[in-house]
């Protein structure tokens, strides 16, 4: 009677998703009546099994072949459907980042099992389980039934589960797997990355000056850079501005965009609607600058100023410069 | 290239998402409708693979009958074909949309006696999000897929697809014919021009009657999260609350 997690790494480093993970796996492995395993598969997986141990596995399955080393969708989700021919879990879960949603749909699709996406809460029962899952990106909850025959396959939603440290280190009994995988799967593993220089991204950015129509025009966005510079912060905007050819979609924040999670996020001349705040809401404080004082993004805001943006975002930027004396 | 591109129409909310007293559906009386932004995206690049290369691009939904009204759109902005799986408009499960798309999939394949070169899905739908039916459908149809795709290069056989990363982006190297699933932010989608509205009306519309059993995931009740109380703070209303808000810079340390 087990609970199968798979974990996510990239060449044997440790996903900060698998502690969410292994968080969300602690109630519902308690709530089933199960021990937790884990599955680590390709390349480095090995070094992991201690970390894997600390945060409770039982059982740690290690899942390697030649065609393993760099992602594959195809090859991971057959990996997989093996191990789980092997061991039999009640359930495999993982946590809904592009790639833990995507294996667990290659299982589902294999196995021709049902696959919920993106859970907050999951109730096992005998027959039917009862979930709640994430719609609209978060906007909109779905209370759902699971009823399948075979394993329960399941994702929670990233970041809907706040990781904690585990009650007690599991056994951690290693046991490597190694699947029979068709040379054609091949045909969707990576061949080439492509790797830019890091520095602060959006979804780390510590501030996020951000500008939606209210910003009126591509030039208009100077200021807010000059702003988002002086104070080491990144300048985001919403999808209205992305769809005029403003900027370029990596600064979208949103549902179809990026979550961000600064300290402070400063939303100008944006209207807040759902789908733009699901990705803001989890910002620590909120200033909105719009000269509409009944729009969503002032009304749900911490603090807001009603005046034009384009008089009050200089004004922000001299009185900074006037303190530090720049 | 000939390619397929699944798209699913989707309310437009504004503030806030209200949902049916059933709790079946969202409440969109007065809504209007859109398609999903991931395959917007999708049937631009469709479009304009097509433009470059040539080929034909058909466009395929299952929804209410009213989805004519995506296709239309679809078509006004490029597509040459257009394909409704119609239903009762109530919500399929994941597992019975793939299987009625996969269908439909099949039956255009054999009235064009080949198979599309491509078909791009949506990363995930707007709406419920199930982030599986393009992995179903491509299974189904024995073709690659790959997700969360930023970037499609066709070449003779194969497309060269780029995933977004943390980092960068993943670059996979997939033969034809290939299943992708697109997100947002591959290009940006144009608007119709008046031409492309009227040729829209002229298109002809194929309907594919096509019944499929429910899965294993059913829906119970859509709800709204619990909202956090806020108290905005009126710092002012002219740039004199400058000084207001560099204090709070300077409070949390980020000034
Ligand atoms: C499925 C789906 C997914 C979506 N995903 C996203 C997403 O990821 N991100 C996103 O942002 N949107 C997304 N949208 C779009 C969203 O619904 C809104 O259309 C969009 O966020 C509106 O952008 P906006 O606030 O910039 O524009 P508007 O709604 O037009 O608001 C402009 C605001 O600027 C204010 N303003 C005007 N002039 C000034 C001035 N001089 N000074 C100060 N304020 C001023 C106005 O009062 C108004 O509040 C999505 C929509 C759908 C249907
Ligand atoms: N009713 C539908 N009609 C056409 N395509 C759909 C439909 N539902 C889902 N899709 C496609 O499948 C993708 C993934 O959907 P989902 O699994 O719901 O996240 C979407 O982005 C669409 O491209």
């Amino acid at each position: 009677m087990s609970l199968l997690v798979v974990l996510d790494h990239d060449r044997g480093t440790w996903s900060e998703a698998n502690d969410e993970a292994m968080t969300a796996a602690h109630t519902l492995a308690a709530d089933m009546g199960v021990q937790i395993d884990v599955a680590l598969v390709g390349d480095g997986a090995l070094d992991l099994s201690g970390q894997a141990r600390a945060a409770g596995a039982a059982v740690v399955h290690v899942a390697n072949h030649p065609m393993l080393t760099d992602f594959g969708p195809e090859a991971v989700g057959e990996t997989i459907v093996q191990l789980i021919g092997a061991a039999s879990p009640d359930a495999v879960m993982a946590v809904g980042t592009s790639r833990g949603n995507e294996i667990l749909a290659q299982i589902a699709a294999r196995m021709d099992l049902p696959f919920v996406a993106n859970c907050m809460s999951v109730t096992p029962g005998d027959g039917a389980w009862s979930i709640t899952r994430i719609q609209w990106g978060g906007s909109l909850l779905e209370d759902t039934t699971l009823v399948t025959d075979g394993p329960k396959l399941l994702t929670y939603g990233h970041h809907a589960v706040l990781a904690e440290a585990a009650p007690a280190p599991g056994a951690g009994i290693v046991e490597e797997f190694t699947p029979d995988l068709d040379g054609s799967l091949a045909r969707t593993i990576v061949v080439d990355r492509d790797v830019q220089q890091a520095g602060v991204t959006l979804s780390t950015a510590s501030v996020v000056v951000s500008g939606g129509r209210g910003v009126g025009s591509a030039e208009g966005f100077e200021q807010l850079e000059e702003l988002a510079d002086l104070l080491g912060g990144r300048v985001g905007c919403s999808r209205a501005v992305t769809n005029l050819g403003w900027r370029n979609h990596t600064d979208q924040v949103g549902q179809t965009g990026t979550r961000i999670a600064p300290e402070i996020y400063i939303a100008t001349g944006i209207s807040g609607a759902i789908q733009h705040w699901v990705g803001a809401m989890a910002s620590k404080r909120i200033l909105a600058i719009n000269i509409d004082a009944e729009a969503n993004m002032v009304v749900k805001a911490d603090y807001a100023v009603i005046a034009d943006l384009h008089k009050v975002v200089p004004a922000i930027t001299a009185e900074i410069k006037r303190r530090k004396g720049l | 290239m000939n390619i397929l591109v699944c798209v699913k129409r989707v309310p437009a909310p504004g503030s806030k998402i209200n949902v049916t007293s059933d709790g079946m559906a969202v409440d969109a009386a007065h809504l209007g409708f859109t398609t999903s932004p991931h395959e917007e995206c999708a049937l631009e690049e469709a479009v304009q693979i097509t433009e470059r290369d040539g080929g034909q691009v058909t466009v395929l939904t299952l929804g209410p009958v009213e989805a004519e009204e995506q296709l239309r759109y679809a078509a006004s902005v490029g597509a040459h074909k257009i394909i409704l799986v119609p239903t009762d408009g109530s919500a399929w499960d994941p597992q019975r949309t793939a299987s009625a798309l996969t269908e439909a999939i099949q039956t255009a394949e054999e009235a064009n006696n080949q198979p599309f070169e491509l078909i791009l899905f949506g990363n995930e739908s707007a709406d419920s999000g199930g982030f599986q039916v393009g992995v179903r459908v491509a299974h189904k149809l024995g073709r690659p897929i790959v997700n969360a795709i930023k970037g499609i290069d066709p070449s003779d056989c194969a497309v060269t697809a780029r995933r977004e990363i943390d980092a960068g982006f993943e670059v996979y190297n997939v033969p034809t014919p290939a299943v992708l699933g697109v997100k947002e932010g591959i290009n940006l989608p144009r608007y119709p021009t008046m031409k492309g509205r009227l040729a829209s009306k002229k298109a002809e519309l194929t309907n594919a009657e096509i019944t499929a059993k429910a899965g294993g995931q059913t829906l119970v009740r859509l709800h709204r999260p619990a909202e956090q109380a806020s108290n905005t703070e009126i710092l002012g209303t002219d740039e004199s609350a400058a000084v207001a808000i560099v204090d709070i810079l300077e409070e949390i340390g980020v000034c």
